[in-house]
């Protein structure tokens, strides 16, 4: 289901806890699968629990509790936009608004080539860099102005 | 203890209770929907607020611990404010079509929002819809909008059944009690869950929107099934049974209930009931009035015993008989002339008979189960052959006892086990002998004789062991161990294991009345339930029984009643596989219909009433002997009551039996070697354990009611050359079977497991010993 | 860099350039030398405890809970393992001061851990890190590697024979796990889903062990007072308010960022180095520690100073120091419905008030700024508060509901006009200049 590249990071995870505490690694480890999948598949899902000898509706619970994994496929980018209060105060409804219009398409929604997904976040922890946005779940772009924007998305081109 | 105040009243409560536990015992009702007494505190319902004195926020009784001289007051009205409170919030997302709702009428949110609800709602958003989801024959979750999300069946699932397959995924107000991914519940505790369900969440599939509760009557009843003696109620509307929901005994079967016990009832209204006597004439069996087939049975028999002698005669019954059924079925055969009488009809080996000190039991009370330190298990299917009384060791093994496993497979108990042992089953008693000559050497006792070359490896030392440290401990043989062709060996080194470690020793019992047997007589002083039909007899009756699907060797037993030429089936149903060589069918009562007595595992006595008429001519088998006796001309059958038949067995109001006892006088023989070669290991599935069952119809859609298959480890499937999911014959004498292939790493090398008692495999032979495999 | 400004640092002291995150640069400030002296001394534990009782360090993560007192509730001879976990979740809306901790100065993070661990006897500790932040969950780990090279955790450290394991433990997208008993079950590997209490996590804590769960700022905070003594601690800040903080200010001021100042500084001071109000506009509003803290109107917090007991004083709380500022162009009924979007889906789902109650509270604040309001909707957004408040099982229905209660009670004739013209006192044009995104000014 994994490269072996995946298992080993996996397996590194799993290193942190206590031996008979393998479930602890189960966020790492779908984290892990998702990045080489893009998503998370049910069967990604069970061959993590399988791996880490849990139930799979125990991982699934997981899964499904914790925002940034994706159960449905997602575009290439991931674009993950704050709109909390305090980025709203500086921009970040703004910036989404301006993303939806650029891209064509609403929240939760991905561009018709499979390009780009958007999604609205919740406070990522750098309100002072409002707007700021999420690449991917593993970049994250600060202050991002409609310049910056552009310059964003022509990068992910 | 901590003096504490309820609303007024002085209580006395042990350290670490609750304000529930203490409110509990003083009488105290407070609402509640998530607090379960035997389930994890999960304080999420936050219904149980109550006021403590000097608390400046409400508190939830079920998860605060008392502190001496607390004063706690549950209907101030701070207490009632926050109930009220909390009722609300329930209410604003639970549709409040309680007319329509299956639960309507036993609802606790219903119930409680009469007391706690406010008349008209503020809540004028639309409600949450909660998508319907398919989880199998048993339990529907139709209804998943009433879902309270306290969690009591996620909660029951990891903690009771010791599987999680519910789970509440996702988070906030769409969080939904699922399994993963629309499988099935497929647990064998499964329905406990419907009782736990506080609203019409989870309900029962086969009784949904059968009936409404109000209409039902309820009536106390026992579990044919396993040798727990699970207390039912039996709920009935129109002389028929709609539904059976678990009775609490603390002491049995606490509050739960096996899916075995819920919904075999289903089977009492199969077509397959035989509702009038039948007898073979000209070749067919044909429908006659009950006096033409007594009378025949009554000259056939006297016939028998004349030309061929009373000892060609010979009667076997199913051991979920009841107590009386038992009886007289014995004293039938004894008046007779005739010692070929026997209730036990997978058992192999009969070495003990005879050598017994007493009836054999579980060795102590089921409630002392859990106060045990160690226990060993000896040959058992334990899960599916005894789910209540293995979730008791589940529940042990969660708190500090050990307990281990030795057997014929390494099938998950879903118990934490301290040790696992799994051999072929020829090998059971050489396992055996290695953790007694273990256990000696531990003691610095002297090996028994016999036992010197015997490997008393890593494992069986930790078991001996783990005997050993505790106070308190058993071993406890399972139906396997009394099933094989070593039984007695099995028995007399698990007595000598018991005599080293201070251990009690017990049989777990395959069925309701395993027990009961014995207190009935209902034992050979001719030929057992084996040796009636390795040397075939002339005339057969049978009780309850499908022989086919309930002997030790279907094979020989249905070979010896097809060359007798009488064989006499007092049965509730219609066995097709009967018509080929039955004379006689007697229709009796079933389950429910009838009065009587079955004794459990420990010995207890309980007694039932019918709680609804037989189907058709059906009568309980205990008037039809008593008939029979009559019609036969015999001395002592004038009985009015199944009572009176009891009484002569055991004074009425006896709560145990007397006489039970575990020694036995056998020598145990030295460790040979025993025959290789491939070899069948043979379980007896849940849901084809009795007639019953057998045609419960949603159980019979229930995994565990798979068609059998040829289950190997991939060594073994390898050796054969045999590929996964290819058909294999498989062969024992003259019998044989065409299966599937499938692998199964929890067989042990060199053994094919095939199950018993389905007609699949009723062709076979002995359920374990030799087979051959080959390419279908 | 995003500490922009300090008044006698503390934990940023001498933190400058990007790169003086690593070990030498923390070895050079000083690092790590009250972990080397304390272990090479033996210091009593009872000691060390003592003087961080004396320090007054509060908890930095929110509640504000004396630390040394957290630290002696840990059984002393206990069997079997403890735990010294650090809440790196910082997902209170408006705080980012944690991030900038783990980002210039994890060393001060992990050796504030360590010294807790001595003290406590916890031989295992994880650092749970926000998961929006990937790039400083790698930094850690880096410096991770960095300590455990030098032998300062890990097996026997620096030869002592005091054993002390670090990992760090990657979050993904759930506010509630920063409530630190949902920590723990996250650890676990499951939802993170509050535990009741009692038990507390000092009793019962990450597998049911005994565990003492401390904010990322908290731990930094660490090094400098077992170095510099308690009192050098307590100087800077106030009594009963010990130490300099992080103020995460946001929203609408000139500089947003963090800023390092000693407890008891003015608001002004703190506005003011900020850069003041956006393009000098006015102050409408502020909520002084965090989205769950309650708001305050302009001229309240303009009396106020900068630490717990003030904060507290004027009805509010300094929670995790994120100061977000609002100014004449907010409209308080958009402002707070997004706050309560927010806590409607963070909730975790397994109390009744808490799960039923956000979402009820979002519904009713979004039609009102919907233009749907109806007239006793902020009587029903009252008494729902009342329905929620101390009746969950962790503190967000709290942080649901002060929010609420506060904007409608000091801004209650925005909401009425909200509800009876159906539209904003502050026109549309308005508010969209207010964030500047579109370079308009008012
Ligand atoms: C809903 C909720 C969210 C919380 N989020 C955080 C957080 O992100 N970071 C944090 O340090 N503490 C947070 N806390 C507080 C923690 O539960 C805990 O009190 C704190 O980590 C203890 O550290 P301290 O004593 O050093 O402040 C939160 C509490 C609640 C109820
Ligand atoms: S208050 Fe909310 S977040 Fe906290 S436990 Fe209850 S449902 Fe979960
Ligand atoms: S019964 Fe106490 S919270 Fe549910």
């Amino acid at each position: 289901m994994l490269t072996t590249e995946s298992i080993q990071k996996i397996d590194r995870e799993i290193a942190k806890y206590p031996p008979d505490r393998k479930q602890s690694a189960v966020m790492a480890a779908l984290a892990i699968a998702q990045e080489e999948l893009g998503w998370l598949p049910n069967e990604a899902i069970e061959f993590v629990a399988n791996y880490l000898g849990m139930e799979p509706i125990a991982a699934y619970e997981v899964a499904s509790f914790y925002n940034m994994y994706d159960l449905k496929p997602v575009g290439k980018h991931k674009l993950t936009v704050c709109t909390n209060l305090p980025c709203m105060l500086s921009g970040g409804v703004d910036a989404a608004e301006y993303l939806k219009m650029k891209l064509g398409i609403d929240f939760n929604e991905t561009t018709p080539d499979g390009r780009f997904t958007l999604k609205e976040g919740e406070c990522m922890g750098a309100c002072g860099d409002a707007p700021v946005m999420l690449v991917n779940n593993r970049r994250m772009c600060s202050c991002m102005q409609p310049e910056q924007i552009d310059n964003l998305l022509a990068e992910l081109e | 203890m901590l003096d504490i105040e309820i609303d007024g009243r002085l209580v006395q409560v042990p350290a670490g209770s609750t304000i529930m536990d203490a409110a509990q015992l003083v009488g105290t009702y407070i609402p509640h929907f998530c607090y379960h007494k035997k389930l994890s505190i999960a304080a999420n319902c936050r219904m149980c607020m109550v006021q403590v004195e000097k608390a400046p926020k409400p508190l939830p009784a079920c998860s605060t611990p008392v502190t001496g001289g607390m004063k706690v007051f549950t209907h101030s009205e701070l207490a009632v404010a926050a109930q009220k409170g909390v009722m609300e919030f329930l209410l604003i997302n639970h549709p409040l079509d309680c007319p329509i709702c299956d639960q309507g009428g036993e609802c606790q949110l219903q119930d409680l929002s009469v007391g706690y609800g406010a008349g008209t709602s503020r809540y004028r958003e639309a409600k949450r819809v909660v998508f319907q989801k398919e989880a199998g024959p048993l339990i529907s979750m139709q209804e998943m909008s009433r879902c309270i999300h306290c969690t009591r069946c996620v909660r029951f699932g990891q903690e009771i059944a010791g599987v999680k397959e519910l789970g509440m995924a996702s988070r906030n107000m769409h969080s939904e009690i699922q399994t993963f991914v629309g499988r099935t519940i497929d647990s064998e505790l499964s329905g406990n869950m419907i009782d736990l369900c506080p609203v019409g969440a989870l309900t029962s599939k086969p009784f949904r929107y059968s009936a409404r509760s109000w209409e039902l009557s309820r009536r106390k009843s026992v579990s044919p099934h396993d040798s727990l003696g699970t207390n039912l109620t039996v709920q009935v509307k129109n002389n028929r049974v709609m539904r059976v929901l678990a009775r609490e005994n603390e002491d049995v079967n606490e509050c739960w209930i096996s899916d075995k016990d819920r919904f075999s009832y289903e089977a009492l209204n199969s077509s397959e009931r035989l509702l009038k006597p039948m007898v073979r004439v000209d070749g067919a069996l044909r429908e006659v009035e009950w006096n033409v087939a007594l009378d025949y049975i009554s000259h056939a028999l006297k016939d028998v015993a004349k030309s061929h002698g009373a000892e060609s005669i010979a009667a076997l019954a199913s051991p979920h008989s009841t107590l009386e059924e038992l009886y007289l079925l014995q004293k039938l055969m004894r008046e007779i002339g005739s010692g070929n009488v026997d209730f036990r009809p997978r058992r192999r080996d009969s070495s003990t008979d005879g050598k017994r000190a007493g009836t054999p039991w579980l060795g102590m009370r089921l409630s002392e189960i859990k106060d045990l330190d160690a226990v060993l298990v000896v040959g058992s299917f334990l899960r599916k052959d005894h789910p209540l009384f293995a979730q008791r060791l589940r529940q042990l093994a969660k708190k500090y006892g050990e307990v281990s496993l030795v057997s014929v497979t390494s099938d998950d108990p879903l118990i934490r086990l301290t040790e696992q042992i799994s051999v072929p089953p020829q090998d059971l008693v050489l396992a055996l002998a290695g953790i007694v000559k273990a256990a000696a050497e531990l003691m610095g006792e002297a090996v028994p004789a016999g036992l010197e070359s015997g490997d008393a490896c890593e494992k069986s030392r930790a078991i001996a062991q783990s005997l050993l440290n505790g106070e308190k401990k058993a071993v406890f043989l399972g139906n396997v161990a009394e099933q094989i062709a070593q039984a007695g060996q099995l028995h007399a080194l698990a007595a000598e294991l018991c005599r080293l470690t201070g251990a009690s020793l017990g049989f777990i019992g395959e069925a309701a009345n395993s027990v009961g047997g014995y207190v009935a007589k209902a034992l050979p002083t001719g030929l057992n339930a084996y040796e009636m039909f390795a040397q075939p007899r002339k005339a057969y009756v049978l009780m309850g029984l499908e022989p086919e699907l309930d002997c030790a060797n279907p094979q020989m037993a249905v070979a010896a009643l097809k060359q007798a030429s009488l064989v006499v089936l007092l049965t509730s149903f219609k066995n097709v596989a009967a018509l080929d060589y039955a004379d006689v069918m007697l229709p009796i009562a079933a389950f429910a219909e009838t009065s009587g007595t079955y004794v459990n595992t420990e010995g207890r006595v309980q007694g039932v009433a019918g709680v609804c008429r037989p189907q058709g001519e059906a009568r309980p088998a205990w008037k039809v002997l008593r008939v029979l006796g009559n019609v036969l001309g015999l001395p002592g059958f004038e009985y009015e009551s199944s009572e009176q038949v009891r009484d002569e067995l055991i004074p009425s109001g006896t709560e145990f039996v007397e006489g039970l006892d575990n020694g036995v006088e056998l020598r145990i023989q030295s460790i040979g070697s025993y025959p290789s070669g491939l070899q069948r290991i043979a379980d007896v599935p849940i849901y084809f354990a009795d007639s019953l069952v057998r045609r419960a119809v949603s159980l019979q859609q229930t995994k565990d009611a798979a068609i059998p298959a040829a289950r190997m480890n991939p060594q073994t499937l390898a050796e054969l050359g045999v590929v996964v999911g290819s058909r294999v014959r498989v062969r024992q004498d003259q019998g044989e079977a065409v299966l599937t292939a499938c692998s199964d790493s929890t067989v042990p090398a060199g053994c094919v497991r095939i199950a018993a008692a389905h007609p699949t495999t009723a062709a076979l032979g002995e359920m374990f010993g030799p087979i051959d495999v080959e390419r279908a | 860099m995003a500490i922009l400004g300090a008044i006698n640092p503390m934990l940023t002291v001498g933190l400058d350039g990007d790169n003086a995150w690593r070990l030498d640069d923390y070895v050079k400030r000083g690092g790590y030398s009250a972990l080397k002296k304390i272990i090479a001394e033996k210091t009593p534990t009872d000691q060390i405890i003592k003087e961080v009782k004396k320090s007054v360090l509060r908890g930095r993560g929110g509640a504000g809970f004396p630390t040394g007192l957290k630290w002696s509730f840990m059984p002393k001879y206990f069997p079997g393992d403890k735990y010294v976990i650090c809440n790196s979740d910082e997902g209170e809306p408006g705080t980012f001061k944690d991030r900038d901790i783990l980002r210039y100065n994890p060393h001060s993070v992990i050796e504030g851990m360590a010294i807790a661990a001595y003290a406590i006897g916890a031989a295992r500790g994880y650092n749970y890190i926000h998961g929006e932040i990937w790039e400083i969950y790698k930094r850690f780990e880096e410096a991770l590697d960095e300590a455990r090279a030098a032998g300062l955790i890990g097996k026997n450290i620096l030869g002592s024979g005091f054993d002390f394991e670090l990992f760090a433990h990657h979050g993904y997208g759930a506010y509630i796990c920063g409530e630190e008993s949902a920590l723990l079950d996250s650890i676990e590997g499951k939802k993170g889903q509050p535990r009741f209490k009692p038990p507390f996590p000092a009793n019962y804590g990450l597998y049911g062990k005994p565990t003492t769960v401390n904010n990322t700022e908290t731990f930094s905070a660490v090094p400098f007072i077992l170095n510099h003594g308690a009192d050098a601690y307590l100087e800077a800040g106030k009594p009963n308010n010990g130490g300099t903080k992080l103020f995460s200010v946001s929203g609408h001021v000139n500089r947003p960022g963090n800023y390092e100042i000693p407890l008891g500084t003015p608001f002004a001071t703190l506005l003011e180095m900020a850069g003041g109000v956006r393009g000098g506009r006015k102050l409408k509003a502020c909520i002084p520690g965090g989205s769950s803290a309650p708001v305050l109107p302009a001229q309240t917090i303009m009396d106020c100073t900068m630490d717990f007991d003030s904060i507290s004083k004027a009805g509010s709380m300094l929670g995790s120091g994120a100061v977000i500022v609002m100014d004449e162009t907010t409209c308080m009924v958009r402002a707070l419905e997004r706050l309560s979007y927010f806590y409607y889906e963070e909730s975790c789902g397994q109390c009744t008030p808490c799960r039923e109650g956000t979402s009820w509270l979002y519904k009713v604040v979004h039609r009102i700024e919907h233009g749907q309001g109806r007239a006793d909707d902020l009587d029903l957004l009252r008494s729902v508060t009342t329905n929620i408040m101390g009746r969950t099982i962790c503190a967000l229905g709290d942080a649901a509901s002060m929010p609420v209660q506060s904007f409608v009670k000091h801004f209650q004739d925005e909401f009425a006009y909200h509800i009876e013209h159906k539209k904003c006192l502050v026109p549309p044009e308005i508010q969209r200049a207010g964030s500047g995104f579109f370079k308009a000014t008012v």
